[in-house]
């Protein structure tokens, strides 16, 4: 049996249809459904595996990137994720994805729930939306999602993308190997400097996972670069089948697939 | 009860929104050192100060960075004497009320009314002289409400109820200065025999018409809504020297086509629609007939492509006037056959210089550098929002554009195939589906089709909407769902005219009948007529049997957007409107789309005396190149394009920037519009308005062959390509105008049949003119905006224009003339041309399948389409993309004539229809034989070394310049308009 994926989309969620499509060629089956269904009948979420909450502006991020969706999450959802979480499925957030599972607390914490939730995304140093192309090394094989510590390529696409905690729960986070991707400059080192750092986000970072490795947020878009013309220099490289973000798509279904009874 | 809730941030002055809004502030000459930004939330209803404060810390603020404060409404709070809000006026769309109303909602509460303010703490007190320069700054007057110390509210304001009263207005037994008189009291826009037609119509009638009647007509009869100039009778002539009747050069009437007593009826039938008659492509599937163009695609798709203006409302209210234009045009896909899914968007703008000296701005205008900011950030904004992703456009700058900026936005939707056609039956119920109407944008359709002056700030303030994206997106969602559940047969958008048209239209061979007081509504206080009327955006119209009313209206309650029956079509072709039963508009379908009288235009053409403008004296080519590099048409438009998304839907393979750097600039674009999809289409523009000071029937053909050339570079195939007009005009009642629009048509009509690339969809926006103080009216330039849409040959046969690899061969597609007339080389060195670029295009047909050909075999590493500073500026982009060199030698052979032969013609002058194509040496041979016959001539090749060396036909070296150097003075112009410098 395929593992199954849940593509949870609320107003203002666009990435859904790329996302699942992804999942789809990673071998899993994937439904997208809108969060007022997954309201009315929480207990749906327990015929999934693996829960991806795409990029948008969810809500139109009018109350803060996230914070709406971020709210149904953690008032209207929360014994069913936690459930989902003891059992040891998976959770990703790309780009506004992130922001809603950092803003609902479930990145930084002990507990599933971090309350109130200890790091933000905020509005990147340039102080506005950009869409570039970013290198990034995968530091932590902490989380199912990554296998290898390399570099990769996704573009991001946000205003609100820098990373902000305080040291202590910075230095937490590295120490428990949960930052998982850094910005990095040509050479693939961790850098501040704008634009291979595109919000200026602390210490470079650009995706984290749970103390349990099972939720991965990032604010680039692994989705984004899957076929073989993704990527802005493809007219420069050898045919690919495939584009550096399939992989961490693979391994999730992977992991999921064990979850298959 | 109603709370104040403030959200003051940790770091306080250091804020990002705080500095932000310190630098905006200083900009405007306010002393703002130490300003500090809160988020105001105004929340009233049953609710205690505990779940106030729980609202505001537990939702609200960001723990990270902010601490919520709360404050009853009637409360002062500290340093009040400093404070100053910011806010929508009362019953301007702000979509954060519904935003919060929700997550209230997500957490038990249920407030009866919300408000968002921005409030700004000062360091010190303020001066009226500060305050009086800080609302514009920090917002329009138009759609904001500013307010100097502390709010105290007890409750929220509200809209007055509308007391109806049934306004008859008198046009019976009237003369026509009484006739003239009621339009303009009415702002209806029409001229006196439309106004005449009016007055037979109720005579006949045997009674006087309502204010809804009145208006319901001006608005069909619009020319937004008619295009009547372009429909019209019009008599050509021209004037040539001496007032001899026929002009020295390209007499129109020795061209082809043009009625010998040079009288046209209906010059859009006569030209642009001609060409596709005559072309009958049997791809083109639905044409000039729907919201947008129809093309096929694969076997399963069809693709659909709109371009709309948008230029009003966009220079009184930039941010916006754009952000609704892109709504606008995006509904117009949705709105297309049974509904089309929007795949990607396109912008071109023109705006006055943006290095424009204060005192130089005419009253009443704002700063360019202003009205590009508010643009691109309302594009922005929309667009992104959307998820839907730009990744086509252009930007054009002309001092001329100063008090009438331009707009365009684009979309393009993909739709299966039996999706295309639809009709409304009678019986069918009226169903509006999205946002709620407010006063928002009223007499829109009218307000476009009269100038601007230095008074419509102030006049027009009604006209301008403010939109909300995410519910347009919301409305997308679940009107594709109900599409495929077949639950309605036809769908439109509300656009300008907002009920009326869409009513009007999808009624027009049926009748229909409203109760407008059924139309949900965002606050109370309007009239009938304003509900009519109303152009609040994201609302869709659709008709609906009546035994699948119910399951619509559960979808979208579903989905959390509104939809409501508000009517039913008839099958007595009569518009009735109710007002809570009693009827306020009785008229005749028939009358209301066929009882406008034609209107007749002369058109008088005259060569124009051209006023070169003075350039500096330039020492050699390479500083000529330097200049064209760094003149704002040519310049890049990085700053711009990064805002937007242009991955989203993860479908976009030819992006707007290509090479190592990602800063080559793109020809066009190239879209993979489904997920797992083989084919892509190709998308690009060609928009040129130094030719039409020249002669706008050359301009439109070379117009024509850039879009074209720009379509072909990218990969697209030239043999299932079709194109958009978008004709941007001064005032068309005075006959020099229209002179230059028949000669403007003519030359679409030739070049399009010539290059079988036929016309799909258009439109016209004939008023651009803005009235200054001393009453001068100065016209835009003649503004024609073409957009080319086909297929791909195939995606691996996409093409970039940055440089490959070293040892590459370069070869040049197309011959050189001496044709410098409205050219860059003209612009920076102020010496005239002679003559414009001119179009072979038959002779081009062939080049382009040829490259079409080579791109399908694989042989074009990269293709870049020579335009404004012709070759030696297009080989510097393709140098600057790909971070390599290029020694290239220029050739006798390449010139048309012996009088073309010169160094400055062969790198400078903009001939048409010429690419530069990078061929790997072991291809060199087969492409010359694609090419057998044809033009195409070796230049030289590509070095690693990153230097542009171009040796002229006496063996000196004209050009000899550093990439990077060339990069950096491509790439800083438009960063530097704001103060910035571009990255690393």
């Amino acid at each position: 049996m395929q593992p199954t994926a849940l593509v949870l989309r609320a107003a203002g969620t666009n990435c859904e249809r790329e996302t699942a499509w992804t999942l789809r060629q990673a071998g899993a089956t994937a439904d997208i459904l809108h969060v007022n269904e997954l309201l009315r009948e929480p207990a749906r979420l327990r015929d999934y595996h693996l829960l991806a909450i795409p990029g948008g502006f969810s809500y139109g991020d009018d109350l803060g990137s996230g914070v709406v969706f971020a709210n149904q999450l953690r008032s209207r959802l929360k014994p069913e994720i936690e459930k989902f979480i003891e059992d040891g499925k998976l959770m990703l957030g790309i780009c506004n994805g992130f922001q809603v599972l950092l803003k609902a607390g479930l990145l930084t914490g002990r507990d599933v729930f971090d309350d109130p939730p200890r790091a933000t995304l905020s509005w990147n140093m340039s102080g506005r939306y950009e869409d570039r192309w970013v290198d990034l090394r995968i530091v932590s094989e902490k989380t199912p999602f990554v296998s290898g510590r390399k570099v990769v390529s996704y573009p991001v696409a946000h205003a609100e993308g820098q990373f902000i905690a305080p040291d202590a729960l910075l230095d937490e986070l590295e120490q428990d190997q949960q930052v998982v991707f850094q910005y990095v400059d040509a050479d693939g080192r961790p850098t501040q400097q704008f634009p291979a750092n595109p919000n200026g986000s602390s210490r470079a970072i650009a995706g984290i996972c749970s103390k349990s490795g099972q939720v991965l947020g990032l604010m680039p878009h692994p989705e984004r670069n899957i076929r073989h013309f993704h990527h802005p220099e493809w007219k420069r490289m050898p045919k690919r089948q495939w584009g550096d973000g399939f992989e961490l798509f693979q391994n999730a279904v992977r992991r999921a697939g064990q979850l298959v009874g | 009860m109603l709370w104040k809730i403030r959200l003051v941030p940790k770091s306080g002055a250091k804020s990002p929104e705080s500095l932000r809004v310190a630098r905006t502030l200083s900009d405007a000459g306010v002393n703002a050192a130490g300003i500090v930004h809160h988020r105001l939330f105004l929340i009233e209803g049953e609710l205690d100060r505990e779940t106030a404060l729980r609202i505001g810390g537990a939702l609200l603020a960001d723990p990270v960075l902010e601490i919520a404060e709360v404050y009853e409404g009637t409360q002062e709070e500290p340093h009040a004497g400093r404070l100053f809000h910011v806010m929508r006026r009362t019953g301007v769309m702000d979509p954060v009320e519904a935003s919060l109303t929700r997550a209230l909602r997500d957490i038990g509460v249920n407030p009866t009314g919300v408000k968002s303010a921005d409030q700004y703490l000062f360091a010190d007190k303020p001066s009226a002289q500060d305050l009086s320069r800080a609302a514009p700054a920090l917002g329009n007057i138009v759609v904001d409400e500013s307010h100097a110390g502390a709010l105290k509210l007890d409750a929220l304001p509200r809209g007055r109820k509308h007391e109806f009263k049934r306004i008859e207005v008198a046009v019976r037994m009237f003369d026509d200065a009484h006739l003239q008189q009621v339009n303009a009291e009415h702002r209806l826009a029409l001229n006196i025999e439309e106004m005449r037609a009016i007055r037979k119509y109720f005579e006949d009638a045997g009674r006087e018409p309502t204010d809804v009647e009145l208006q319901t007509i001006a608005q069909t009869w619009s020319e937004h809504c008619k295009h009547k100039t372009l429909t019209g009778m019009v008599h050509y002539r021209e004037r040539g020297p001496g007032n001899a009747d026929e002009l020295e050069a390209d007499s129109l009437f020795g061209l082809g086509d043009l009625p010998l007593d040079g009288k046209i009826d209906n010059l859009l039938k006569a030209t642009i629609k001609r060409a596709t008659d005559e072309l009958a492509k049997p791809w083109c599937l639905s044409v000039f007939v729907d919201n947008a163009g129809v093309i096929g695609f694969d076997e399963q798709d069809a693709i659909c492509f709109k371009v709309e203006t948008h230029n009003h409302p966009s220079a009184i209210e930039p941010y916006g006037g754009a952000g609704t234009g892109i709504g606008g045009v995006i509904r117009d896909i949705m709105g297309t056959g049974l509904g089309a899914r929007p795949v990607m968007n396109t912008d071109v703008f023109c705006f006055g210089p943006p290095d424009l000296a204060a005192d130089h701005v005419h009253r009443g205008a704002m700063h360019p550098r202003k009205i590009m900011r508010g643009v691109v950030s309302g594009v922005r904004d929309y667009g992104n929002r959307m998820g839907i992703p730009t990744t086509n456009g252009s930007v054009h700058f002309d001092a001329r554009y100063t008090g009438n900026p331009l707009v365009y936005a684009g979309s393009v939707g993909i739709i299966p195939r039996d999706k295309i056609a639809k009709a409304a039956r009678a019986g069918d119920h009226i169903i509006v589906v999205g946002g709620r109407t407010g006063r928002d944008g009223i007499g829109g359709a009218t307000f476009s089709s009269v100038e601007l002056t230095s008074k419509s700030e102030v006049v027009s303030s009604g006209a301008v909407q403010i939109g909300n994206a995410i519910q347009e997106q919301m409305v997308l969602e679940t009107l594709l769902k109900a599409r495929d559940l077949n639950l309605y047969h036809a769908v439109t958008d509300c656009g300008a005219g907002g009920l009326s048209s869409a009513v009007g239209e999808m009624g027009e061979q049926l009748g229909a009948h409203v109760e407008l007081s059924h139309v949900p509504l965002k606050y109370e206080g309007l009239s009938c007529l304003e509900v009519w009327i109303s152009e609040a955006q994201e609302r869709m119209v659709v008709a609906v049997a009546p035994h699948k009313v119910a399951d619509i209206l559960q979808l979208f309650r579903d989905e959390d957007v509104e939809a409501t029956d508000i009517g039913v079509f008839g099958n007595n072709g009569r518009l009735h409107l109710d007002w809570h039963g009693q009827r306020v508009c009785d008229l005749a379908m028939e009358f209301m789309h066929d009882g406008m009288p034609r209107i007749e235009r002369e058109a008088v053409y005259e060569a124009p005396k051209r006023h070169v403008p003075h350039g500096d004296a330039k020492s050699g080519a390479g500083e000529i190149l330097a200049a064209i590099l760094a003149s704002p048409n040519v310049c890049s438009k990085e700053w711009i394009v990064r805002q937007y998304d242009h991955e989203v839907q993860a479908g976009s393979a030819v992006k707007p920037f290509t090479g190592p750097g990602r800063d080559g600039p793109s020809d066009g674009c190239a879209v993979v519009p489904k997920p797992g999809g083989e084919d892509a289409i190709v998308v690009s523009n060609g928009l040129n308005t130094r030719y039409g000071d020249v002669d706008p029937y050359w301009m439109a053909q070379s117009n024509i062959d850039e879009a074209l050339r720009n379509y072909v570079a990218t990969g697209g195939d030239i043999d299932h390509c079709a194109i958009l007009d978008n004709f941007s005009w001064g005032k068309c009642n005075k006959p020099d105008r229209m002179g230059a629009m028949v000669r403007a048509c003519y030359g679409a009509l030739h070049a399009a049949r010539a290059y079988g690339t036929p016309f799909i969809s258009g439109k016209d926006s004939l008023n651009n003119e803005f009235k200054t103080e001393a009453g001068v009216s100065i016209a835009i330039p003649h503004t024609l905006l073409i957009s080319a849409i086909g297929k791909a040959v195939s995606i691996d046969a996409l093409t970039t224009s940055d440089l490959k690899r070293p040892g590459n061969k370069l070869l040049l597609a197309g011959f050189t003339s001496r044709e410098f007339a409205g050219s860059h080389h003209e612009l920076v060195t102020g010496i005239a041309g002679d003559v414009p670029p001119r179009v072979d295009a038959a002779l081009a047909l062939k080049m382009f399948r040829a490259i079409n050909a080579a791109q399908r075999a694989g042989f074009v590493a990269s293709a870049h389409d020579c335009s404004e500073g012709g070759l030696a500026v297009a080989l510097a982009e393709m140098c600057i993309g790909g971070r390599l060199g290029a020694k290239v030698r220029l050739r006798q052979e390449m010139a048309a004539t012996d009088a073309d032969i010169d160094d400055t013609t062969l790198l400078f002058s903009e001939s048409n229809s010429r690419l530069i194509l990078e061929i790997a040496p072991h291809h060199e041979a087969a492409v010359f034989e694609l090419f057998a016959g044809l033009p195409l001539f070796e230049l030289g090749e590509v070095v690693s070394g990153p230097r542009l060396q171009i040796e002229g036909l006496q063996g000196t070296v004209p050009i000899d310049a550093d990439v990077l150097e060339m990069r950096d003075m491509w790439r800083q112009p438009i960063y530097a308009v704001f103060g910035e410098t571009s990255p690393a």
